[in-house]
């Protein structure tokens, strides 16, 4: 079937989308607005999307005959998808950013919430905590987590490697509340029944957090090519210099992109800092002595539990979930700018 | 500096696999040895046993001697990573080190072992051995810019004046002109010839006009079969194995018969 294929103004698609989702939101708006409902935007995007695909398809189907036909449906279906994906998120960050601007004031970053039973107070000790503890598992884990995957890729052999490696994999899939326990567990062997202590907490998430350095890192440190180590090699290097020298700084942006993704994997996890770090209202600055508290757990404290001031506690809890994804973009953006200053330089 | 090597009797092993079969030659010092053959019949693995490098491979293990100038390069006190300092290699790929620049390329071989070395010497190092791989004259005006941003020919220099840079015995080339074009092959050949003044080279080759053209003695492997381990047919002056080779299965590789 020869067909003269015509060519459709660049301003149509949009304009058909455009129009697409206009007849949607009426035919939305229409049986909703004897019942005075607001409006379903939900619904009239969903509607809209499924006119456009028909429409275009049709459409490009009778101007353009069926192979360009068939790749305008699946361009829309992957835009659809992607538009699925991103909603959410960009959902989640705005109603986070709306309801968490109305506590995030001086006063919810220099004041801890003792005493403090209605409006005011604040998240400093939270804030505190998550960074002491966070850190502290970082530390624990970052060298594990890289020297193991170091050993895996660069010395593992046989069945050991392959058992480290398996155990990675179990590790990985371990509910955070039972890596909780698991440390109130050791830690209540070496100081009795009832212990609290934010390094206990640290303890906890460095078991989640090792398997993701684990993994992430050998990944990263895999795909160096292995002529690199072979040209080290053969200048008469080492093998623990190459290692050092070649390997993971050839690796260093993935790597810290990885220990990122692992950091930003167990800032959030409450469940085991629930069991072990526990959760106070006043400030505590050493880690290795009594509760702490920490974001994730004041955000669910102050919504599970609010007290006679209802607003004031919500308000806090959304500003304490702000701040959560405030400390995890930021963390981000480091890793970028280290990866980007440590990249390879392969541009020409 | 230039070195004598002599192998003898030396079969090469990946775990039960002979990959190389009971070799024994001579290479004389400050010439250029060739070793051709079809793919599969170990020479690259042979030359990999001259800086101990197949040992990166794990279960690889080598049965005979390697003597440079006299020493066997497999005797236990001896070190492989002091052997690789003597012994420098040139891969198929050009691989300069990404995270490097032209400078650090040329002096990976000190700085990567932590050798300290006062700048003005390093400028005179890396001015040597650019110079030595003909890469000074592209390069001096950016020697800070990355090494991946050569042309392949380029970085293919690169690596030689790396190799170089640390003064090493002997040279080995595995295929150093099989990823490049006539023109930087051109240019790797003619270095070859210069760098015969000061080193004892080794390179395998597919290319047997290139052998031709620079080697001063032909060693022609061939093996009987898949799985069968690669054996030394005839080594001979590069002329004798082109004009008039004793074996008829040299002949039949070098006219192209097969292979």
């Amino acid at each position: 079937m020869a067909r003269t294929s015509i060519r459709l103004n660049r301003w149509f698609l949009p304009l058909l989308a455009l129009a697409s989702f206009g007849i949607s939101s009426i035919a939305v708006t229409i049986p909703a607005a004897t019942t005075s409902a607001p409006f379903n935007f939900v619904g009239a995007s969903a509607l809209g999307a499924v006119i456009y695909a028909i429409l275009s398809f049709l459409i490009t189907l009778i101007a353009q005959g069926p192979r360009v036909a068939k790749d305008r449906m699946m361009t829309t279906l992957v835009l659809v998808a992607f538009a699925i994906a991103v909603v959410p998120l960009i959902s989640l960050i705005s109603t986070v950013v709306t309801l968490g601007l109305a506590r995030f004031d001086g006063d919810f970053f220099s004041s801890s919430m003792r005493n403090v039973v209605g409006q005011g107070g604040g998240a400093l000790h939270a804030i505190i905590g998550t960074i002491e503890i966070t850190s502290l598992a970082a530390i624990i884990s970052i060298p594990i987590g890289l020297l193991t995957a170091i050993y895996l890729v660069e010395y593992g052999r046989g069945r050991l490697a392959r058992a480290v490696t398996a155990l990675v994999d179990v590790m990985t899939g371990i509910p955070s509340i039972v890596a909780g326990l698991f440390a109130f567990a050791v830690f209540a062997l070496f100081f009795g029944p009832g212990i609290r202590m934010g390094f206990a907490g640290a303890v906890a998430l460095s078991v989640l957090m090792i398997p993701v350095v684990v993994r992430s890192s050998e990944e990263m440190l895999r795909i160096v090519p292995s002529e690199l180590r072979e040209a080290s090699y053969a200048l008469g290097v080492p093998k623990w210099l190459t290692v050092l020298k070649v390997v993971l700084p050839t690796a260093v942006a993935g790597l810290v992109t990885g220990i990122m993704i692992s950091i930003a994997r167990v800032i959030g996890e409450t469940a085991p800092l629930l069991i072990v770090a526990g959760f106070t209202q006043s400030m505590n600055y050493n880690p290795f002595n009594e509760r702490m508290m920490t974001l994730p757990v004041f955000v669910y404290f102050s919504y599970s539990s609010q007290g006679t001031d209802t607003q004031a506690y919500i308000d806090r809890a959304w500003a304490g979930a702000l701040t959560l994804i405030v400390i995890v973009m930021v963390l981000n953006l480091g890793a970028r700018l280290i990866s980007r200053i440590a990249r390879p330089h392969t541009s020409r | 500096m230039a070195k004598r090597i002599e192998l003898k009797k030396v079969s090469v092993f990946y775990g039960d696999f002979r990959a190389v079969d009971d070799v024994t030659l001579n290479i004389e010092p400050r010439t250029v040895t060739a070793f051709i053959g079809p793919s599969g019949c170990g020479k690259s693995t042979l030359i990999r046993t001259l800086n101990r490098m197949h040992e990166v491979i794990p279960g690889a293990y080598v049965d005979g001697k390697v003597l440079m100038d006299g020493r066997n390069l497999y005797g236990s006190d001896v070190d492989p990573v002091e052997v690789r300092r003597q012994v420098g290699m040139v891969f198929q790929r050009p691989n300069p080190f990404p995270t490097m620049s032209i400078r650090d390329n040329v002096l990976a071989g000190y700085k990567l072992n932590n050798a300290r070395v006062a700048k003005s010497d390093a400028d005179d190092v890396v001015e040597k051995s650019l110079k030595r791989a003909n890469l000074w004259k592209e390069v001096k005006d950016r020697l800070d810019k990355p090494g991946g941003g050569l042309s392949g020919g380029q970085q293919q220099r690169l690596c030689i004046a790396r190799a170089i840079a640390v003064e090493p015995e002997v040279l080995l080339m595995d295929e150093p002109t099989s990823a490049l074009d006539p023109i930087s092959t051109l240019a790797i050949e003619d270095l070859v010839s210069e760098l015969k003044q000061e080193y004892t080279i080794v390179i395998v080759t597919h290319n047997m006009q290139q052998a031709g053209r620079i080697s001063d003695k032909t060693a022609f492997f061939n093996i009987d079969g898949a799985g069968e381990p690669g054996k030394l047919i005839e080594f001979d002056d590069t002329a004798t194995i082109f004009s008039n080779p004793t074996k008829k299965m040299t002949e039949d590789y070098i006219s192209g018969r097969f292979g």
